[in-house]
């Protein structure tokens, strides 16, 4: 793509795609998961009635990573909720570089701005 | 005790509805999903707030999908605002914890209840062409495509507006909602932005400021993946069908109604078991 051609329009059609995108590929992945859950744990009574947190091998990108490997269904179920997270906020980081391609400074700053609200966010999740 | 297999069933098909709804009347699905996991089914606050962010990002992402194409979505005014919406919902996200669950439920009442008084208002469609410095210098002014081609807009009141979305964007963070009600009422009654375009910017918001709590639940153990699964892709679903009847059609009045309804009888019942302490 030309970057001297790059109008708001193009910014619309690949904001639109990368949404798409993100939400079709992390649905499925927590379909997937949620099938394997369901096949192994569906007989099971559902106990959400008091707050305990999540098991830890869905609470960390480790447990995650081991638990997608085991095929356990819960970690491939929050692998996609990470991913489905994740979609709006790569939405940002591409319409930083739009803003760039179309030269618009002001609002390249603007979306770097939000990237780091949402990165600090993060950092004081982990803190807490 | 339901069995898992149950308890997904039933909670897949309420999310279906309440991401029609929430779709249809711009309100988002996680008013009536809080409910319906809180009173109904007896969830924990903590799981079902995070549970309703999950939904509320998949609903925002998989319908602003389709609007962004349809070219009535104002990106930079929805990027503009979007500093205000994730420093809020950061900053809701962070209090949460420190907040006794059954205030958070009267709360959710009361915004809920706000937000149905809002929706029933009468939508008089107003294009403002005044000039205002900043929002020319922000470059917010735009245009929209209708039937009868592009109509031009411009923006009032930005400094209004952004101190709103910061509410708009505590109150999703505390609330796992997407305060879709606030959002429009920002940009629609402060703002004066067309109707159709600050349905469709603040839904473009609403996936990046639940984006930005979430960040901080997700480490906090509230959302729950075999609970978010089953909403994620009810809401989902039910979004998907309510945007394909928006695009579609010019006027939802009986529906807002219906919603209004509802959502009544949902917020006075989240107020009641706050007060009593069942929550």
């Amino acid at each position: 793509m030309n970057p001297k051609t790059f109008k708001d329009n193009d910014m619309q059609a690949i904001i639109g795609w990368i949404l798409r995108i993100g939400v079709l590929l992390s649905m499925s992945i927590i379909f997937i998961g949620g099938v394997i859950y369901l096949y192994r744990h569906g007989h099971i009574p559902a106990d959400y009635r008091t707050f305990k947190g999540v098991p830890d091998f869905v609470h960390n990108a480790q447990g995650i990573f081991n638990g997608i490997i085991t095929l356990r269904g819960r970690a491939i179920i929050q692998a996609g909720i990470v991913l489905l997270i994740a979609t709006p906020v790569i939405r940002v980081v591409f319409s930083a570089i739009g803003f760039v391609l179309e030269k618009d400074y002001l609002y390249t700053g603007i979306t770097l701005l939000v990237l780091l609200i949402i990165f600090a966010s993060m950092l004081s999740g982990h803190a807490g | 005790m339901m069995s898992v297999i149950v308890f997904t069933l039933i909670i897949f098909i309420g999310s279906y509805f309440a991401g029609l709804l929430g779709s249809l009347t711009g309100l988002g699905g996680g008013f009536v999903i809080i409910p319906l996991l809180t009173l109904v089914l007896r969830v924990d606050i903590h799981y079902a707030i995070g549970a309703s962010l999950v939904s509320v990002i998949a609903t925002s992402s998989g319908s602003a999908a389709a609007y962004v194409k349809e070219g009535i979505t104002n990106i930079r005014l929805g990027m503009f605002l979007e500093i205000a919406t994730t420093a809020g919902a950061m900053v809701g996200a962070l209090i949460a914890v420190y907040i006794p669950t059954n205030f958070i439920a009267i709360l959710f009442g009361v915004i809920l209840i706000t937000s149905a008084i809002m929706s029933l208002r009468k939508k008089a469609e107003h294009i403002s062409r005044e000039k205002s410095k900043l929002a020319e210098k922000l470059k917010l002014n735009s245009s929209f495509p209708t039937a009868n081609g592009p109509v031009a807009y411009s923006v009032k009141n930005v400094g209004g507006g952004f101190f709103m979305m910061l509410f708009a964007g505590v109150i999703s963070g505390l609330l796992g909602i997407g305060s879709g009600a606030l959002k429009v009422l920002a940009m629609d009654t402060i703002m004066r932005i067309p109707f159709k375009v600050s349905t469709t910017t603040s839904n473009f918001m609403i996936g990046v400021t639940a984006a930005a709590s979430a960040v901080v639940y997700l480490q906090r153990g509230y959302i729950d993946p075999g609970l978010s699964m089953p909403v994620a892709i009810g809401v989902l679903l039910g979004a998907l069908s309510g945007s394909k009847i928006l695009v579609h059609t010019t006027s939802s009045g009986w529906l807002r109604w219906v919603f209004a309804i509802v959502v009544t009888f949902l917020a006075s019942q989240m107020i009641y078991n706050g007060f009593i302490g069942k929550i």
